[in-house]
């Protein structure tokens, strides 16, 4: 029978752990083999590449799709052509990337001379940025520069980020930048 | 990367330098290992002994800062040696091109220095054209002002003796690393060099790589499997947003950002230089066609040739000024910036002078922050020396899902580019950066309905990015790819208003097609999304070029410059791991660079043919580069803060690059030969944290397996300051402080530099004080100047002076 890669793995790695336990006189196999199967068998398989370093490599990724909907696990992705299944420390953990208490998931604001963050709403927190940068865009705008020339731009809104962003992501980011008039626009590239 | 990452494997020889490659890029290392398999030999120089190192056939250490010397002698030994590939150095570089009679070099200057401010009129350095406008050349390599014969005299001073003294490394080991590296120069023999920031974090980082790839066209290796140059990039997506242009200087596809040098799109249009030589593709001259392509996706319908397309609306550049990170933050630190987004960065740890920097946002009325955890540039106003209540600056902190969440691509350092898919959704009330920025866009949107100070350029921004009131990541990789505008007949064929333009070379000058960045026309076609493919297949090559699975720029071409791996008749040189050929009709294997026929003969070339290095005007590779800031051929300078008084090579008095940047706030102290700094310091990277370490030090398993901040330093060392393994000491600069755990090893060893003992140690930069909680962790940019190359002004953070002292 034909067998992808990623098949044969799982195969294999519930045989294994069989064989390690069955000398001691039972057999886990078929036990362990249903307790894989059931953690991803209904779970949703997607597969990504991870975020750290410039190799790409692949891994795939098993969401529940009961309860919370969250990552079961990420591992490497065998048909991936480039790492073949392995993945570096920090691919390796990426399910603690996504998984993880210290994450930030609400809207935070710090006023003015204020020690602590407090949380807001979307809606409050994109409104009053948009106020600011027409503010500060219309207060520092210069049509033209100190030599007489169009410049159409403000130096005083800068921009620093990211390759962290996805392409398409990337492109829309820049067009909107540029669109306000910033020339200070720079991300990861430039360190 | 010229080249990919599976091709390192077909190399014969592998050069890791300027690189921690088995550290940062460890699954790479699969295919270093499969050369050596092979029997191809691994060289790794490093001021210290790394993991990559420990795996090297030739290990070579040398002091930081001292790359050109050391890549300098390798050039000479290449020259005395005869190593060069002869032919492929006469036919595709421009080692046969006379050079002007302007052009000098003296006492560590080119010729066109400008003492007062600090540049090169680079008009002196160009070459001496004949009677067609074409550069004079000498294809026997014998004139006295060809670029073989200046080359051969810039670099007969590198003797590997006076290498030695500056670098510190053993002549033995010089030796032997030239030797074995040059052997690729013999045809059919490809090496690769991998390179990483240990060549671009100095004041002469574009020269480090401008000398390897002097090399690399030497020794014929540009263009062939298992040659190249190929950067490692340190990020998942930096080579996409590097090619999606979110510099100062450069608009999406590397096209130069408008200045008040062109104030009309006209005099954008007309910009790029033409070769009048016929076999010259004139690449550039295409260029109308993805400025106005592009324009048409920032504007839409509303770009039209009435009004330049909305050329005007865009922002302008000053001529000749620099709107770098060095520069945006000396701004910030003179109180000349008023609002900053910190989108997905951690500029507080990234950025060279960090006390610098970190004062410098306490100057800001706001700052947005977009990330995944809290971090030490969001939270900049509650760290280690700041009084909130003196700060002013409001912060807005706006939670981004992981990158598992949501949907999209990510261009690896091979240029493949990816697609990938949404597991669980966002987690909490976090969002995709695409839904943030495509809300902020109608916010403002909205805002300047009212009016406002010149509304054009956003109230036609064409902003059309969703699809159900959500982002989508598939309508902005088709925009980015492009379309038909209108119905047309392109190449013969009738084209569909709405489609999706084939590829670049089917994009019009005339506002009938759109792209968002021309590079990219081609990967998401009528054909489908070329990224999301995972075919399995090799071609006919067997050299694992992949050709299905992904899609990579330019029209999928995997290794670039591949018309350089054939001779005049279009066969590889390389029978073995040959990358195209020529059968009579066309091209098979990779993507060729360029579909026309070979050039047949240097002396009658096929007019139906181009040279094969398509993007130089004059179709020829530069080992003479007459275009950089700081000369057309590398020289050694030492690091602005330096262990030596002068420059110890010979005919150079310049003791530093005399065209770098510096800035001159109080916060900008510079030592060098200071007594109280006397220890070279470097930067590096561990395997287990990435980065600042802003996404994996809250992660349990990587702290624990890297917990600390720390300095490595030789045994020697420890020895003569009474400083134990484990020790908690300080390590100082002229710029700031940090408390590090000592690393006691062999890993370092002292450096006798012109008979002068000079130490160096190392300290990780993925720390900050805000994870883990303790505080006590914190970044090694600290320490670090605000420098850098005049070309890129990516700072210099791998060569400057520190001391080490107990606590």
């Amino acid at each position: 029978m034909k067998v992808t890669r990623r098949e044969f793995i799982q195969i294999s790695g519930a045989t294994a752990a069989g064989l390690a336990v069955s000398s001691l006189g039972f057999d886990l196999s078929p036990v362990k083999a249903h307790a894989q199967m059931l953690k991803t068998k209904y779970a949703k398989e997607t597969t990504t590449i991870c975020p750290y370093c410039a190799v790409g490599c692949g891994a795939i990724v098993h969401t529940s799709q009961k309860g919370d909907g969250r990552v079961i696990n990420i591992e490497g992705d065998p048909d991936h052509v480039i790492n073949r299944g392995s993945l570096c420390s920090k691919g390796s953990s990426l399910s603690q990337l996504a998984e993880n208490e210290n994450r930030h998931l609400e809207p935070m604001y710090r006023a003015p001379y204020a020690k602590e963050w407090e949380q807001v709403s979307w809606d409050w927190a994109l409104t009053e940025i948009a106020k600011r940068v027409k503010k500060t865009r219309d207060a520092t705008f210069t049509h033209k520069n100190a030599n007489g020339q169009v410049v159409n731009r403000t130096v005083e809104i800068v921009s620093g980020g990211s390759s962290a962003l996805d392409n398409e992501e990337c492109w829309i980011y820049q067009a909107l930048m540029r669109a306000l008039g910033l020339v200070y626009i720079e991300h990861q590239a430039r360190i | 990367m010229t080249n990919h990452w599976i091709d390192i494997g077909n190399s014969d020889c592998v050069l890791i330098m300027g690189s921690n490659a088995a550290e940062n890029h460890p699954v790479s290392f699969k295919y270093v290992v499969k050369a050596m398999k092979q029997g191809a030999k691994l060289i790794n120089v490093d001021p210290r002994f790394t993991r990559t190192s420990s795996k090297a056939d030739i290990y070579a250490s040398l002091r930081s800062g001292t790359d050109i010397a050391f890549l300098g002698g390798m050039i000479k030994y290449i020259l005395d040696n005869k190593l060069y590939d002869k032919e492929y150095v006469r036919a595709y570089t421009n080692a046969p091109f006379v050079v002007g009679k302007d052009f000098k070099f003296k006492d560590g200057l080119f010729s066109g220095y400008d003492e007062k401010n600090r540049k090169y009129d680079k008009k002196k350095w160009a070459f001496e054209m004949d009677k067609n406008g074409v550069p004079k050349m000498d294809r026997s390599l014998k004139d006295s002002r060809c670029v073989f014969q200046l080359l051969k005299k810039h670099y007969s001073r590198y003797d590997t003796t006076l290498v030695s003294t500056i670098t510190g490394t053993p002549e033995a080991d010089l030796n032997k690393v030239y030797k074995t590296y040059a052997a690729s120069g013999a045809t059919g023999k490809a090496a690769t060099i991998m390179y990483a920031m240990g060549w671009t974090q100095h004041t002469v980082g574009v020269q480090n790589i401008r000398a390897m790839a002097m090399i690399q066209l030497l020794l014929g290796n540009i263009g062939v499997a298992g040659g190249g140059v190929n950067a490692l990039r340190g990020e998942s997506n930096v080579q996409g947003s590097t090619d999606h242009c979110l510099l100062f200087h450069i608009w999406p596809g590397y096209l130069a950002t408008p200045s008040t040098k062109w104030p009309s799109l006209g005099d954008y249009l007309k910009r790029r230089a033409e070769s009048k030589d016929p076999n010259s593709a004139n690449w550039w001259q295409n260029e109308p066609k993805y400025m106005v392509s592009l324009l048409k996706s920032y504007f839409g319908e509303k770009a039209t040739k009435e009004n330049d397309f909305g050329y005007n609306w865009m922002p302008k550049l000053d001529a000749g000024k620099t709107y770098a990170f060095l520069d945006m933050f000396d701004d910030m630190y003179k109180g000349k910036v008023k609002g900053f987004f910190n989108w997905g960065m951690n500029l507080a740890c990234s950025l060279a002078n960090a006390n610098k920097n970190r004062k410098a946002m306490g100057n800001l009325d706001w700052m947005v922050n977009v990330n995944i955890f809290d971090n030490e540039t969001a939270s900049f106003w509650k760290g280690p020396g700041m009084n909130p209540s003196t700060i002013k600056t409001e912060v807005f902190s706006l939670p981004a899902c992981v990158s598992v969440e949501k949907e999209g691509s990510i261009t690896n350092s091979g240029r493949w580019m990816q697609w990938r898919y949404q597991g669980p959704k966002p987690l909490g009330n976090s969002r995709s950066d695409g839904d943030i920025i495509m809300e902020l866009g109608y916010k403002i949107k909205e805002a300047y309905k009212e009016g406002g100070t010149f509304v054009e350029p956003i109230m036609n921004l064409k902003w059309d990015y969703m699809t159900d009131g959500m982002y989508d990541p598939h309508k902005a990789a088709k925009e980015i790819n492009g379309y038909f505008l209108k119905d047309c007949t392109v190449k013969d064929k009738l084209c569909k208003k709405g489609t999706l333009v084939p590829s670049f070379a089917w994009l019009q000058a005339d506002g009938s097609t759109s792209s968002a960045n021309w590079l990219y026309c081609n990967s998401y076609t009528e054909k489908g999304n070329m990224a999301a493919r995972k075919g399995q297949e090799d071609a006919v090559n067997k050299i694992g070029l992949y050709p299905e699975f992904s899609w990579c720029w330019p029209v999928n071409r995997r290794i670039i410059y591949n018309r350089a791996s054939v001779d005049l008749k279009g066969q590889p040189f390389d029978k073995k791991d040959w990358v195209i050929r020529w059968d009579g009709k066309k091209w098979i294997g990779d993507v060729p660079d360029g579909g026309w026929p070979p050039i047949g003969s240097l002396e009658k070339p096929d007019p139906k043919s181009k040279w094969a290095f398509i993007m130089q005007v004059h179709g020829h590779a530069q080992i003479y580069g007459p275009g950089r800031e700081d000369g057309p051929f590398p020289e050694h300078y030492e690091p602005l803060e330096c262990p030596v008084e002068k420059n110890l090579m010979s005919g150079n008095t310049q003791r530093m690059s005399p065209v770098a940047p510096v800035y001159g706030t109080d916060a900008d102290a510079y030592k060098t030969c200071d007594p109280r700094y006397p220890i070279v310091g470097t930067t590096y990277r561990v395997s287990e944290h990435w980065q600042t370490g802003l996404m994996t030090r809250p992660q349990p398993w990587l702290l624990e397996l890297e917990p600390q901040v720390f300095v490595e330093m030789s045994e020697e060392l420890a020895k003569l300051k009474g400083i134990k393994n484990g020790e908690r000491v300080l390590v100082s600069s002229a710029r700031g402080s940090l408390k590090a755990t000592a690393i006691v090893t062999k890993r370092f060893k002292p450096f006798n530099i012109a008979g002068n003992t000079v130490h160096q140690v190392g300290v990780p930069w993925c720390f900050g004080w805000r994870w883990p909680q303790t505080g006590t962790e914190d970044s090694a940019n600290l320490l670090t100047p605000a420098t850098g190359d005049p070309n890129t002004k990516i700072p210099e953070t791998k060569a400057f002076m520190v001391n080490v002292s107990k606590l």
